[in-house]
């Protein structure tokens, strides 16, 4: 027997570091950003110098405080309602983080119930759940959110639902095709063999092995979440009344662009640094969680 | 893609628009707001109120509703719009030019200037360069075009104010047209100087759309040029001593496009898709523009004949882009 040299071994990395190496660049910047924003959401009231609703007309479309007429007071200036802006900016952040969890994680929810149901069922039920979802992606999405919110109404509710309504087959797709695929390989015959139910086979050994998959698209999801919010305030049917939404500074700065583009312009870069944060960690997150890659 | 097959997505057409009607009607009948509250006076009787709903069939059962709506569509008549008071149809049919001139226009741009950077791309693989190109790729894709509108908008029409922001023409330029493809008729009568007022109008909002397309067509076609550029045929090329940029130009881009187009074809109608928020946030006036005011106004028969158009372009394109690659395929073509 030849003699195997265990001498040269040494100490594995631990697999966070591993995970951390091979996400990259990508996964820090993203969770960076995402980080950012939730600290901005969670301490919206310590950080914000106003109350994002006080109206004051008479020091209203103040520039930003570094331009000629500016203040310290409202850093970023005020809206045409004598609103700060600055305070706006950090309560609608608040606004797009319980959107984007709520509505990222409904969607999710649903669309992992079907997908697992079609993959692991198959016959007529992945049938049905197979071209139900084919009915759903021959609607133009923006079409159809906006129909949507324009049948329940303004309001946060509104705008979950229709993020809800029109992405759950993003994950009933991927997932629906990911278990098919996991449940040929070895492991899942091993628990068939074992005398493991359906159900104890998708809870303890299928589910496991999707959540790499389920994390990364959640984190696209809440990205995209945020850019719907946007798109129903164009239509006028995004969160309802004062509440301060990106979105709706962005619809509200548009009418008087000329006169205060920083109106306009800082909460479209809150959107883009929000979207771009979101994408980065999903990608990093594949590369880090990806299990074929782990060793 | 077979002929056979072609056959037998030509026959889906039908059930697919009753579907996609049947589902927006229903959808529309159970929204809160109501359309005859927006159009009466204050003040009007209950009974005007109750003659109004009858005008339009609003006090018929949903069922009734659509059957009659469906029978009236087959007869090409899609109801009088409520808000605007004219027929759908015309309403439509009058728009409709404008935004398919917007859609082909920022189609063009996509094409065009994805294939350039997709070809920059491919040239300078395995160089430090390919990443920026990379990076660059996947922030264009990362933004939607409504975005990259409101920042075309503040870039080039607020802060450097070289280019209008809204509309489609100057309205102070009293310009007769004979049809409502403004751009394509000034262009066939060689009226340049009123197209080149047209293109200022259109240019911002047909960037918007083109980028992210652009983006994408840049990605699949260089992925597929590296590709081609690795079979035998470009080696032998390449060994006979012909230079890369005659060999990527000549030999591998018409080896590469056919696969391109049929991977990202179909994502023309994510771009058609955007013109409903692109021409609002440029005031342009298409069916986009329109399809939020209808929403808006509660205006059901204007909506359903509006979302009818919407898909009918989305069935259309997808068809033509699998006869384009059945076409382009001489392999396929004998299937």
């Amino acid at each position: 027997m030849a003699d195997l040299a265990l001498t040269g071994v040494t100490e594995r990395p631990s697999r966070w570091r591993l995970a951390s190496a091979r996400g990259g660049a990508r996964l820090w910047l993203g969770a960076a950003l995402v980080a950012v924003l939730l600290l901005i959401a969670i301490f919206a009231p310590l950080l914000a110098p106003h109350d994002p609703v006080e109206q004051d007309l008479m020091s209203a479309q103040l520039p930003p405080a570094w331009m000629t007429g500016g203040e310290w007071a409202h850093p970023l200036g005020t809206d045409s309602l004598g609103r700060c802006v600055l305070s706006r900016l950090i309560f609608a952040a608040r606004t797009a983080v319980e959107v984007a969890a709520i509505a990222a994680s409904l969607a999710a929810a649903i669309g992992i119930a079907f997908g697992l149901l079609a993959g692991s069922f198959g016959g007529w039920i992945d049938q049905g759940v197979s071209r139900l979802i084919d009915v759903w992606m021959a609607f133009p999405p923006v079409l159809l959110s906006i129909v949507l919110a324009a049948v329940i109404g303004a309001g946060l509710t509104s705008v979950v639902a229709a993020i809800v309504v029109v992405d759950w087959t993003r994950f009933a797709r991927v997932v629906r095709a990911e278990t098919l695929s996991q449940l040929q390989r070895d492991y899942a015959a091993a628990a068939r063999v074992l005398g493991l139910t359906r159900g104890q086979i998708l809870r303890f050994e299928i589910l496991p092995n999707l959540v790499p998959l389920i994390v990364t698209l959640i984190a696209v999801e809440m990205g995209i979440a945020v850019l719907v919010e946007v798109i129903l305030s164009f239509v006028g049917i995004s969160v309802a009344g004062d509440t301060p939404t990106w979105g709706g500074m962005i619809v509200e700065g548009r009418q008087i662009v000329y006169q205060a583009p920083w109106i306009m312009a800082l909460p479209i870069v809150s959107v883009i640094a929000t979207v771009i944060g979101f994408n980065l960690l999903g990608d990093g997150l594949r590369a880090a969680l990806d299990p074929v890659h782990r060793q | 893609m077979r002929w056979g097959e072609i056959i037998r997505r030509v026959l889906l057409i039908p059930p697919t628009l009753a579907g996609v009607g049947l589902i927006v009607f229903v959808l529309l009948r159970v929204v809160p707001g109501d359309p005859i509250a927006m159009m009466i006076p204050p003040g009007a009787s209950a009974a005007d109120i109750a003659r109004l709903r009858a005008l339009y069939g609003l006090d018929q059962p949903i069922l009734q509703q659509f059957v009659v709506w469906s029978g009236q569509v087959l007869t090409g008549d899609f109801g009088r719009s409520i808000s605007l008071h004219q027929r759908v149809f015309e309403l439509v049919l009058a728009r409709l030019p404008a935004t398919l001139e917007l859609a082909l226009l920022g189609t063009v741009i996509a094409v065009l200037l994805g294939t350039v950077v997709a070809l920059i791309g491919a040239y300078l693989r395995g160089r430090r360069a390919e990443w920026a190109i990379d990076g660059g790729v996947g922030l264009l894709l990362a933004i939607p075009d409504f975005l990259w509108a409101l920042i075309l908008l503040l870039l080039l029409g607020v802060i450097l104010p070289v280019l209008p922001i809204s509309g489609r023409i100057d309205p102070q330029l009293d310009i007769a047209f004979g049809t409502n493809f403004y751009l394509i008729e000034s262009l066939l009568t060689g009226r340049l100087d009123v197209a080149a007022a047209l293109l200022q109008h259109m240019i911002l909002p047909a960037l918007a759309l083109a980028l992210p397309f652009a983006a994408l067509v840049a990605r699949l076609l260089k992925a597929q040029l590296a590709e081609a550029e690795d079979q035998d045929y470009a080696q032998v090329a390449r060994a006979r001593g012909f230079s890369r940029p005659a060999i990527l130009l000549r030999d591998v881009l018409p080896n590469a496009l056919i696969p391109t187009v049929a991977l990202g074809g179909v994502q023309i109608t994510l771009l058609l898709g955007g013109t409903v928020l692109v021409e609002r946030i440029f005031s342009y006036e298409g069916i986009g523009n329109m399809a939020i005011d209808a929403v808006i106004n509660r205006d059901f028969p204007l909506i359903q004949g509006l979302i009818l158009t919407f898909a009918v372009l989305f069935i259309a394109l997808n068809l033509a882009v699998d006869l384009l690659v059945t076409l382009l395929d001489p392999r396929l073509r004998h299937g």
